[in-house]
């Protein structure tokens, strides 16, 4: 007997250069049953089916309508095969194994059937395959040939569906008629993987068509998340890529440079050409999965704006010159040294990329402290998750997410608080859906109506539309009941929670003021609905809350952030699969530069820099003195420039002039400095005010390691030669040793190393590691040599979980007779954040211009009607943007995205933050609108400006 | 004639059935083309529910059992047990591949337990008269009674309920009368469109499972459908693939391809084109469909079509000989 856990013997099925596809979905059962497949016994867990068990003992069964990320459907009738004992011949997909089955997988009259049913297959199917665009990754081409297919008897002139038509219109993918062998895989696909259900079968029999509910793809529901192409067996679903430039020959596996999800993806190219990107089966985060940015958005990196030379120029009014990189270095580092000769060393910093890899932020950190001599080193993660890091780390002890994405299929009720995921973290999203349509519950606390408040198949069991700026009132009404009725879990707190302090806790919550009755007014939640939440989340099983910016990015982000950590450690719903603290975090390395110390105040590891113990470790690997003070966080850095105090800073692959608040603050702010680096991909909105430029590379060009939002450290591979030259890591280590700092890595895993020598919770991780494990999650060192999935499993890093006193305090942004409604802002799902990168593909298709949401009852009010343009005021700004009426949002409360720059939807964000992190209060701005019949002074500005600067650039490169 | 006459002793049945095994909530899948039996159901169930017959406590025993009448819409493959739970969830009346059988997830996922009318009607007599009295009636293992529907070029056609046994041709010509156009019956398809079609040489062959299935044919629900000595049985072979392509789901190869092509076959089988390689390959059809298909629908339809080429060669035009 065999014990079957890895496949054996041949290689399993595949089409083309993908991945093994083993028919259907893997048990998760313990209990062990024998099957005997072709003479030969295997144990297989209960559950598994015959196709899988053949799969994987390296017996393939044919098949056509099986794959292995789908529930069986036994449409194909190719899989059958011969049981003992059993009538027929019944199909191997949906028949599982039975202890003591002896299966033959091939019989003269299995081989029969199977050749009688290919040849009705392709009696209605195109006999074209050598200018197929699936020629060499076909299934039914496969089949047909396993099948020994050899005439097809009935002719071609009967009934077929060879003149269907083919529908384009999405820009990625087509959709050919003609070649569809109705297996229903897509359909399945969008159902099952992907949760949108845009995808139906429309007719019945022969006239049997899928069918995007009757419309286009391109105009249907479809999200272009691709899952239905990847099913396709057939060329029927088809990337736009392959169709143009063939199949690809080999694949590299990498990790997606969008969100923080992190989905694990093939590159299949052919030499350096990217053919097409496709999701891994064997993503720790995605399993197979992906969404329209990561699959197919990646055309931004061959785009005719990359810079790919270095740029100086003395004046922001002078055209770019190219030159090279070691011009360019020399110029920058003798500009900045004489920058700190003539302003003081504290006058120079810099700003890390958290979408560039961990190598390359750890060594931008270790540039500035040892080679600038300071602390002025921050990175994105001031402007969205720093709550998070400040509030998990004293409740918790640890800066991070506890569980796996995976964790979600365990969870009985979840809490989606601040947070969008089928538009942001769309393959969450996804698990997400699959959890609830199998019966676990939904709390969505948002002030709009998100696509999970109500969707296909979804319905959330209460939405709580708070009011922007009362997230902490409601979190506090939502701990007093459970604590006032005596719902929380007691034994759990007692044992693993610091008791005093919760006693504490406990005194301050119980108090009637936190009461949902007595708050109603204050967050506009029903007192009913929030009682009856908190009831289901402390009641109802597993509870696993997931939050986003909505929670953070506000001023009381960090104490909104604690006060879901109390509602967790209160009810018991920390430290194992199906519960947690889940912050959605945003970029694709945002984590990782968090966790790469990329902090004014914290070394990587999380280490305060006014630790000596650390600070020694770091100064005796660098051979340099440490800056004990710490440095200056971003919005420190605009308010210095002014002062006149700031006047050097190296950003690398962050656009603030786009993404942080109070747009004009930041533009004089940048107006103010004497040198300005900006190392980026393209010329983005922060590039027009610098003096020096040096052109980034992009994820496919480059080694290193990215860090989702599961801790989960997955490998980015090279696939083609950086542009520039150089890649991003490379640019830094020139720009450190001509400083005269000595960095002298020859590959990212040596820097790498350095990072596990220097960071107790990265100690085991190694490139080579990474290639045993696949991804590790931190921590990982001797106590935990693979990784850790979940956190806080025996007991809270810090110890004993802390209740922290979450006061409510009232921003300073409140809605009044001047601006009596409130802005809140958020993303979608074709557009990725400032739009540099989705912008410079078909994406734009989706999303061409950012709108503003309003309810029906205040465009009433103000004569607007639906695709008017309006004025947007807040007290630093104004911009105007075209109007979606819309019951999305409740009154009194308004909604847009900033993915275009000229949308300038940070003109009118202020400078309120954070009170302990000093993350901008997006979410928070009251606002007055009104109709107008032209873009704001601000808007004409930036067009002009954008327009000098282009011409500027354009000159440079001939 | 059940729904239509006796709707209680369907009610009666279902809620013993119900209380058996524990159901709550019982529904009666009936075919929009039979307007006035879901009329009668419908009346039927409202005097049920108030006598309490229905309800939340039948007649008084603390057992809860509700039912509803569903209305099919016109699909014939929505009489699989499968294809019915899908259109009662409001879905696509498309086939679900078994394992999982509905006794085990059903409908929306609990366990069902599905049973024809004839089935459910009978279940009250047999617990007031006895296991004993219903299996005085019948022969061999097919116990009970049939209501045989008698129809096609039949004299006195209708609905007819009499113990397993009896012999076809004695139901023919005794109790029908022989045909409606006088001419001598050259054949009669039993058990629907999809049952097998018998010749006169088949007269003494008992009404039941077991004995038609010996001469290869089917019960089914009991329908016969006679046919006098005009009728073209190579039209009638064809009119088989034609139903299945019609009714076809669509969901497995088989039937959604295999019942078109079948179409196809059989006329150049007609139209005498390479009729030895056309009769080969629609056997190969006929094989396909019987073993491989998800369902009864493709898996019946070579049925009559091979006992139509067995038993009238000549109406084909069949210039060889078919095995």
């Amino acid at each position: 007997m065999t014990l079957l856990s890895d496949p054996r013997g041949t290689m399993p099925m595949r089409s083309g250069i993908g991945e093994a596809d083993y028919g259907t979905p893997k048990s998760n059962s313990d209990v062990m049953v024998s099957v005997t497949i072709d003479g030969e016994t295997h144990l297989v867990p209960e559950g598994t089916s015959v196709m899988r068990a053949a799969g994987e003992s390296g017996c393939d069964i044919p098949k056509l309508c099986a794959t292995d990320s789908l529930q069986p459907f036994g449409s194909c009738r190719m899989c059958i095969v011969e049981i003992d004992g059993r009538r027929g011949t019944p199909a191997s997909c949906t028949t599982p194994v039975e202890d003591g089955m002896v299966v033959r997988t091939q019989t003269t009259k299995v081989a029969r059937l199977r050749k009688n049913v290919m040849e009705l297959y392709i009696s209605d199917h195109p006999l074209d395959c050598l200018t197929c665009s699936a020629n060499g990754d076909c299934e039914l081409q496969d089949m047909a040939g396993v099948a020994g297919l050899r005439e097809v008897r009935y002719g071609m002139d009967g009934k077929n569906h060879l003149d269907a038509p083919t529908d384009a219109s999405n820009p990625y993918f087509s959709f050919d008629e003609s070649k569809c062998i109705v297996c229903n895989r897509c359909v399945r696909a969008c159902d099952e993987v992907q949760g949108t259900l845009a995808l139906t079968i429309e007719g019945r029999g022969f006239n049997s068509k899928v069918s995007p509910g009757g419309l286009n793809f391109l105009s249907s529901e479809c999200v272009s998340c691709g899952a239905c192409v990847q099913a396709c067996p057939t060329a029927t679903l088809q990337e736009k890529s392959v169709i143009d430039l063939g199949m690809p020959t080999r694949t590299v596996q990498t990790t997606c440079a969008y969100c923080g999800v992190g989905c694990s993806f093939n590159a299949e190219l052919r030499g350096d050409e990217l053919v097409r990107m496709v999701p891994t089966k064997t993503g720790g985060a995605n399993e197979g999965h992906s969404c329209v940015k990561g699959r197919f958005a990646w055309g931004y990196a061959s785009h005719s704006d990359r810079i790919t030379k270095p740029m100086l120029r003395e004046k922001i009014t002078d055209e770019w010159r190219e030159v090279s990189w070691d011009e360019a270095i020399q110029y920058t580092a003798t500009k900045l040294k004489a920058i700190q000769e003539k302003y003081g060393d504290n006058s120079i910093g810099g700003i890390s990329s958290s979408r560039c890899t961990n190598e390359e932020i750890f060594v931008v950190q270790k540039m500035v402290r040892a080679a600038f001599g300071n602390n002025n080193i921050d990175t994105c993660a001031r402007v969205c998750h720093s709550p998070t890091g400040f509030g998990l780390k004293n409740t918790l002890g640890e800066s991070a997410g506890t569980q796996t994405f995976a964790s979600v299929a365990d969870a009985d009720v979840v809490i989606v608080m601040g947070a969008n995921p089928t538009e942001a973290h769309p393959v969450f999203g996804s698990r997400l859906k699959r959890r609830l349509r199998e019966g676990a519950k939904l709390i969505v606390i948002d002030p709009r109506k998100i696509e999970l408040v109500s969707s296909p198949h979804i319905t959330a069991d209460y939405h709580l539309p708070v009011r922007p700026g009362t997230n902490v009132t409601l979190l506090n009404a939502l701990a007093h009941v459970v604590v006032n009725e005596g719902l929380e879990a007691r034994e759990y707190i007692a044992d693993r929670c610091d008791v005093a302090e919760f006693e504490k806790w406990v005194a301050f919550i119980g108090d009637e003021r936190h009461s949902p009755e007595n708050t109603e007014t204050i967050t506009g939640v029903s007192a009913a609905d929030l009682r009856a939440a908190a009831r289901l989340y402390a009641t109802g099983g597993n509870g696993a809350i997931f939050y986003g910016f909505g929670v953070t990015e506000h001023s009381q982000g960090s104490t909104a952030v604690m006060g879901i950590a109390n509602l967790a450690m209160l009810t018991g719903n920390i430290g194992r699969d199906g519960v947690g603290v889940n912050p959605l975090r945003g970029q694709n390395n945002v984590q990782g530069s968090c966790d790469m110390g990329s902090f004014p105040h914290e070394l990587p590891g999380y280490r305060h820099i006014s630790d000596k113990a650390t600070r020694d470790l770091f100064e005796g690997e660098w051979g340099v003195t440490l800056d004990s003070e710490p440095g200056l966080r971003i919005p420190n850095m605009f308010d210095a420039a002014l002062d006149g105090e700031f006047k050097g800073l190296y950003c690398q692959g962050e656009d603030i002039a786009q993404s942080d608040p109070n747009t004009q603050h930041v533009e004089a702010a940048l107006r103010s400095i004497e040198c300005l680096v900006v190392q980026d991909i393209f010329l983005n909105e922060t590039a027009k005010f610098a003096h020096v430029f040096l052109p980034g590379a992009s994820f496919l060009e480059k080694d290193g390691t990215f860090t989702n939002a599961e801790r989960r450290i997955s490998r980015v591979r090279k696939v083609m030669p950086p542009l520039s030259g150089k890649a991003d890591w490379e640019g830094t280590m020139a720009l450190a040793n001509a400083l005269g700092c000595k960095m002298e890595y020859s590959h990212p895993s040596d820097i790498m190393d350095e990072i596990a020598r220097l960071t107790p919770t990265f100690n085991g991780v190694s490139y080579d590691r990474l290639e045993q494990l696949g991804s590790i999650q931190w921590p990982c060192n001797d106590s935990t040599p693979e990784g850790t999935p979940i956190m806080h499993v025996d007991q809270f890093v810090r110890g004993k979980g802390f209740f922290a006193m979450t006061e409510y305090v009232a921003t300073t942004e409140r809605a009044n007779r001047k601006f009596p409604l409130l802005l809140t802002t958020g993303r979608i799902l074709s557009q990725y954040n400032v739009g540099a990168q989705t912008r410079r593909t078909d994406n734009s298709e989706w999303h061409g211009e950012d709108l503003i949401e309003i309810h029906p009852h205040d465009a009433e009010e103000r004569g607007i009607n639906h695709g008017d343009w309006v004025g947007i005021n807040s007290r630093v700004g104004d911009t105007v943007l075209r109007a979606d009426v819309t019951d999305r949002v409740k009154p009194g409360v308004v909604y847009t995205t900033f993915h275009h720059p000229v949308s300038g939807a940070n003109v009118i964000t202020t400078d309120n933050s954070d009170w302990a992190t000093n993350c901008p209060e997006y979410k928070v701005t009251a606002v007055q609108l009104s109709k107008v019949t032209q873009p704001s002074n601000w808007q004409a500005r930036q067009k002009s400006f954008d327009k000098q600067q282009q011409g500027l650039l354009k000159d440079a490169r001939h | 004639m059940l729904m239509e006459g006796d709707p209680f002793t369907l009610i009666e049945g279902m809620i013993i059935a119900g209380i058996a095994v524990g159901a709550t909530e019982g529904l009666i899948y009936v075919r929009s083309e039979y307007p006035h039996a879901i009329d009668v159901l419908n009346q039927a169930i409202v005097i049920a529910n108030e006598n309490k017959v229905l309800g939340d406590s039948v007649l008084g025993s603390g057992f809860k059992f509700n039912l509803e009448v569903r209305v099919g819409a016109g699909s014939y493959v929505c009489g699989e047990e499968t294809a019915m739970l899908e259109s009662l969830e409001g879905k696509r009346g498309m086939v679900r591949a078994k394992p999982p059988i509905p006794a085990l997830v059903g409908l929306f996922g609990k366990p069902t337990v599905i049973n024809n009318v004839m089935t459910l009607a009978a279940v009250p007599m047999i617990l007031a008269d006895g296991a004993a009295s219903y299996q005085s009636f019948g022969v061999d293992r097919s116990r009970g009674t049939q209501v045989f529907q008698l129809a096609g070029n039949i004299l006195r056609g209708g609905i007819v309920e009499l113990p397993f046994g009896i012999t076809l041709g004695d139901l023919v010509n005794k109790v029908g009368g022989g045909t409606h156009s006088g001419r001598p019956i050259k054949t009669v398809q039993i058990g629907g469109p999809l049952g097998a079609y018998l010749g006169v040489e088949s007269w003494d062959v008992p009404m039941g499972y077991e004995s038609l299935a010996e001469v290869g044919g089917m019960l089914g629900h009991g329908g016969i459908v006679v046919f006098d000595d005009t009728v073209n049985m190579a039209k009638q072979a064809r009119f088989a693939m034609e139903f299945c392509a019609e009714e076809s789901c669509g969901k497995c190869t088989p039937c959604r391809i295999g019942s078109t092509r079948g179409v196809e076959v059989i006329d150049r089988i007609v139209a005498g084109e390479e009729q030895a390689k056309n009769l080969e390959l629609l056997e190969d059809l006929c094989e396909v469909m019987t073993d491989g298909s998800l369902c009864a629908m493709g898996g019946l339809t070579p049925l009559p079509v091979r006992s139509a080429l067995k038993l009238f060669p000549a109406d084909f035009g069949i210039k060889v000989e078919v095995k």
